[in-house]
């Protein structure tokens, strides 16, 4: 009984959840005459899978996806290697100021990014980095709060013992840490890297702020401002928004087991 | 262990390995926080215009904001009224969710994919996909309540439905929230549940004598970063409404943004933002303070009863 109920709840949940990516995916296949019609299509009568290509044609979304690439790609590199870097510091020395330092580390996860964006905009256009994908890659390289949190954790679960016998072996700190912590926190760095490749990946407000030519623009930023326009039709919206979807839904598919695991460590182990 | 560590630090007190290795964080916190922190508390007590001379004028941007900006008060007014209805929904919404998934049945792993989903895609696309659900002509939600014979409403088009719509939207991606509530409740130790049935507690006694307080921590947590994530809502006001109708979903995030790079006045709207990061630490720091009453912790029990 409850399990029937259960059932029932899932699956209509469940088709709420999914139902908007499933109209999407069909409005981006249809006809514009199927589009415009009361009560609305739900199954195209043919796939037009080359609204895809055409609609890619409208703008120069290639340059736009090369950017974004560039973006994600450099400062997901940055992330995953100082975010590890500073959790190796804070999880594996003793020193003056670690406890304090670690607390304000946490507490500017709670800094909201509005009252950044308007400094930081002047700190770049002072560098000269307004209009360059710099401000979207640099900040990455030095580390975010919560991923710095999230690798520490992973080192704190490793024996230290570990550590003792490579510096018994003459290892110094840099060859503990690249040499034996970094192959042991894979799982977190995929993690790590996964969640920073959906932010940068995703993100909106950052490219909408410190880019203004359009040879610069990320893909989100150029769909952003492309809605804008009456003179594009909404199938290239659908069909664009598709492919601004699938990347990271690859991704999860593929770290799926990470993610999980990690947020719901115990129940998996036990 | 703890030993060895005390011993190696005590012989080499000066040792700069620690600091090299946690470098990148510092100088990203004094140039991409603290710097911009400061400089943005210096600009909010100043005229300061994109271009031209900028001058101080100590804490008038602070005086207008209150007493002479009704925009600053109807924004702010928005923002309260979303988190308001927002916050609890996503809490609420998410607990049930992970209620749901945390029974055993065959295929849950598929069925939190669908929920997580969501989440993973985020502002444009978001915006884009709802775009078509809230169509007037030709949206799937109306088409949807036309058939159960409901006259559906102009969604982003009618100023008393407007917040409604961006809610519903924001709340599609409740799967990160959704996701530290399962994993809450799949570390309540099953023993309690076991021996709260055969003592007769029934189920829903169950649920607030066990489940709830065993999971508080993670609703204070979840409380207190949906607050957060509702403050600085922004991406989707821009994009689905842009602020409209008739001011109906203009929140204080984009008065904001529209004063520092639409108005120009980054004065005024530096002072803005550092009356949303008062405001916000203001509101954890309380809803830490009261949480005390509700948030159980398993360790401070323990510490409590020996001390």
């Amino acid at each position: 009984m409850v399990r029937t109920l259960t059932y029932g709840a899932l699956i209509f949940l469940t088709a709420l959840f999914v139902a908007p990516f499933v109209w999407t995916l069909l409005t981006a296949v249809k006809s514009e005459a199927e589009l415009l019609v009361w009560p609305p299509v739900f199954w195209p009568e043919s796939w037009r899978w080359s609204n895809f290509a055409e609609s890619w044609a409208k703008q120069p979304f290639g340059t736009y996806l090369q950017n974004s690439m560039i973006v994600v790609i450099l400062s997901t590199i940055g992330q995953v290697f100082s975010s590890s870097l500073v959790a190796f510091g804070f999880a594996r020395f003793r020193f003056p100021g670690r406890d304090p330092l670690f607390v304000l580390l946490l507490a500017t996860m709670m800094i909201p990014w509005d009252v950044k964006m308007i400094p930081l905009y002047m700190e770049f256009n002072f560098l000269g980095w307004i209009n360059t994908l710099k401000p979207l890659i640099v900040p990455a390289w030095f580390g975010e709060a919560f991923f710095i949190f999230l690798l520490r954790q992973y080192i704190m679960t490793i024996p230290m013992e570990i550590d003792e016998a490579a510096r018994m072996d003459g290892a110094n700190a840099w060859q503990i840490y690249w040499r034996i912590h970094l192959p042991l926190m894979v799982p977190g760095l995929v993690l790590v890297g996964t969640f920073h490749f959906m932010n940068a990946w995703n993100d909106y407000l950052g490219p909408l702020i410190f880019l203004n030519d359009q040879t610069k623009y990320t893909l989100p930023l150029g769909l952003g401002l492309f809605q804008g326009r009456h003179d594009v039709d909404n199938i290239a919206f659908a069909a664009i928004t598709v492919i601004l979807c699938l990347p990271p839904m690859l991704l999860f598919f593929f770290v799926q087991r990470f993610i999980m695991d990690n947020a719901l460590g115990s129940s998996v182990k036990g | 262990m703890t030993n060895a560590r005390r011993i190696s630090s005590r012989r080499r007190p000066r040792n700069i390995a620690p600091w090299l290795f946690i470098s990148p964080w510092i100088l990203g916190f004094l140039f991409f926080t603290l710097g911009p922190m400061a400089l943005s508390l210096f600009m909010s007590l100043h005229d300061w215009p994109v271009v031209g001379a900028r001058h101080y004028i100590g804490l008038q941007n602070y005086q207008v904001m209150l007493t002479q900006d009704p925009k600053f008060w109807h924004t702010l007014g928005v923002t309260g009224k979303f988190a308001l209805i927002f916050v609890p929904l996503n809490i609420l919404l998410s607990f049930l969710l992970a209620v749901l998934l945390n029974v055993k049945v065959r295929g849950t792993s598929l069925f939190r994919t669908a929920f997580y989903l969501p989440s993973i895609i985020s502002g444009v696309a978001l915006v884009m996909i709802w775009k078509w659900i809230y169509s007037k002509d030709y949206g799937l939600l109306n088409y949807g309540l036309s058939l159960l014979g409901v006259d559906g409403p102009n969604w982003l088009g009618d100023p008393n439905w407007s917040i409604a719509a961006i809610i519903i939207a924001s709340l599609w991606g409740l799967g990160g929230t959704m996701l530290i509530l399962l994993a809450g409740l799949q570390s309540i130790p099953k023993e309690l549940y076991e021996a709260a049935r055969i003592s007769g507690v029934p189920a829903w006694a169950q649920v607030i004598h066990i489940t709830l307080p065993m999971l508080s921590p993670m609703l204070l947590f979840t409380f207190i970063t949906s607050l957060i994530s509702a403050f600085q809502q922004l991406t989707i006001a821009l994009l689905l409404t842009k602020g409209g109708p008739l001011d109906s979903t203009y929140f204080f995030a984009k008065y904001i943004y529209d004063n520092a790079f639409k108005f120009h006045d980054l004065g005024y709207a530096a002072a803005m933002s550092w009356v949303m990061f008062l405001i916000i630490l203001v509101l954890s720091m309380a809803v830490m303070k009261y949480s005390a009453a509700w948030v159980h912790y398993e360790g401070d029990v323990k510490g409590g009863k020996n001390g």
